[in-house]
C-alpha cells in the first residue's frame, strides 16, 4: 500500500513530461489574449476562472471578433463538456471521497491530469489514497497553467508566431494515446473520433469536440458486441 | 460584461468537470455503459489530435506535404518507441522545426 506522499508524487511525476506541451501552448495563450487588445488582468483571471487552454482562447477569439456572450459562453460549455467523459470514467475510483472532496477535485481535472491519473488507477485499483494521484497531476497542470500564461501575458508580442508552438498540443495527445496502437478496437475508435473531427470541424460552437467522441463511444459499443 | 461572460463560462466549466464526479451516482451507469467509457480516452484525443495536425490556424485543410504531417508522423514512432512522452513532443517539435526553418 502506498502512501498519500508518494501517491501525490507519482502523480506530478506521470504529469510532468507534458509540460514541454503545457508551458508553450499556455505561453501562446496569454500572448494571444493580449494580441487581440485584452486587458491582462482579464486574460489571466480566465487562467483561473475557466482553466482550460484551447477554451479560453476560443473565448477571446469570438469576443474580439464581434460575437456575442451568448455565443462566446455557449462555445466554452461546448468544448468543455468533454470533462463530462472524464468525470463518468474517473468517478468509479472517487466514489469513496466526501462529497465536499469530489467537489474541490472536480476543479483540478484537466486532459493530461485525466489521462495520466487514470492511467494509473487501472492498474492500481486497490490503493486506499488514489485521488492523491489526481491532486498531484491536476495541482502541476494547474501550478503550471498559470505561470504559463501570466509568461505569454508578458511576453506578449515577443513569442514568435513561426515557432508555430501550438504544434505542442496534438503531439502531447499523441504521446497519451500512442501505446494504445496496438490494439485494433482501440485503433478504430481513435480514426473513427479523428476522421469524425475533421469532418464536423465546421459544425457551431466547436462541437465537433464533443460529436466526435459520441460517434467514436458508439463504435466502441459495437465493437465490444463483436468482439463476445 | 466581459468579466460576467467570464465567470458564467468558468461556471459552466465547472459544472462538467463536477457533474459525473460529484453529482451522478455510478451505479446508475450499467455495465454495457462502463465498458464503453473504457474507451474515453481513445474516442476523444483524436478530435484534439487530428485538427492540431491536418487543420491550420484559418479552418482550413493543410497540403499533404504541410511540416505538421512529417512531425506528427515522427512524433508517433519516437512515442511508440520509445514509450517516452518527453522525446514524443521534441522529436514532434524538432522534426517539424527542421523542416520550416532548415529545408
Amino acid at each position: 500500500m502506498l502512501s498519500k506522499k508518494q501517491i501525490f508524487s507519482k502523480g506530478i511525476l506521470a504529469v510532468a513530461p507534458h509540460m514541454f506541451s503545457v508551458i508553450p501552448f499556455g505561453i501562446v495563450c496569454g500572448a494571444i489574449g493580449i494580441e487581440l487588445g485584452f486587458s491582462p488582468v482579464l486574460v489571466y483571471a480566465m487562467s483561473i476562472i475557466i482553466f482550460g487552454g484551447a477554451s479560453q482562447i476560443v473565448f477571446l477569439q469570438l469576443l474580439s471578433g464581434g460575437a456575442s456572450a451568448l455565443i462566446a459562453v455557449t462555445s466554452v460549455g461546448v468544448i468543455n463538456s468533454r470533462h463530462l467523459l472524464y468525470g463518468a470514467v474517473l468517478s468509479e475510483y472517487l466514489e469513496k471521497l466526501s462529497f465536499i472532496k469530489k467537489l474541490l477535485i472536480s476543479y483540478l481535472v484537466v486532459d493530461q491530469g485525466f489521462a495520466e491519473s487514470n492511467k494509473f488507477f487501472q492498474k492500481n485499483r486497490n490503493e486506499t489514497h488514489l485521488h492523491y494521484h489526481l491532486l498531484g497531476s491536476g495541482g502541476t497542470l494547474w501550478v503550471c497553467w498559470q505561470i504559463s500564461t501570466l509568461a505569454g501575458i508578458i511576453l506578449g508580442s515577443f513569442v514568435p508566431e513561426e515557432l508555430g508552438l501550438k504544434f505542442a498540443v496534438p503531439l502531447t495527445f499523441i504521446a497519451i494515446v500512442v501505446q494504445d496502437i496496438k490494439k485494433l478496437d482501440h485503433v478504430i475508435v481513435m480514426i473513427t473520433c479523428g476522421l469524425s473531427s475533421l469532418l464536423f470541424f465546421d459544425a457551431p460552437f466547436k462541437s465537433y469536440i464533443i460529436i466526435s467522441p459520441i460517434i467514436a463511444l458508439f463504435v466502441a459499443a459495437l465493437v465490444l458486441r463483436l468482439k463476445k | 460584461m466581459t468579466w460576467f461572460t467570464i465567470i458564467i463560462a468558468g461556471i459552466i466549466t465547472y459544472c462538467m468537470r463536477m457533474t459525473m464526479v460529484a453529482l451522478v451516482d455510478r451505479d446508475l451507469l450499467g455495465e454495457r455503459v462502463k465498458a464503453v467509457l473504457a474507451y474515453v480516452p481513445s474516442a476523444v484525443f483524436p478530435a484534439i489530435i487530428f485538427p492540431g495536425i491536418f487543420i491550420n490556424d484559418y479552418g482550413t485543410f493543410i497540403e499533404m506535404n504541410d511540416p505538421k504531417i512529417f512531425g506528427a508522423i515522427v512524433a508517433i514512432l519516437v512515442g511508440y518507441f520509445s514509450r517516452n512522452v518527453i522525446a514524443t513532443i521534441i522529436s514532434g517539435l524538432f522534426s517539424y522545426w527542421i523542416i520550416i526553418f532548415l529545408l
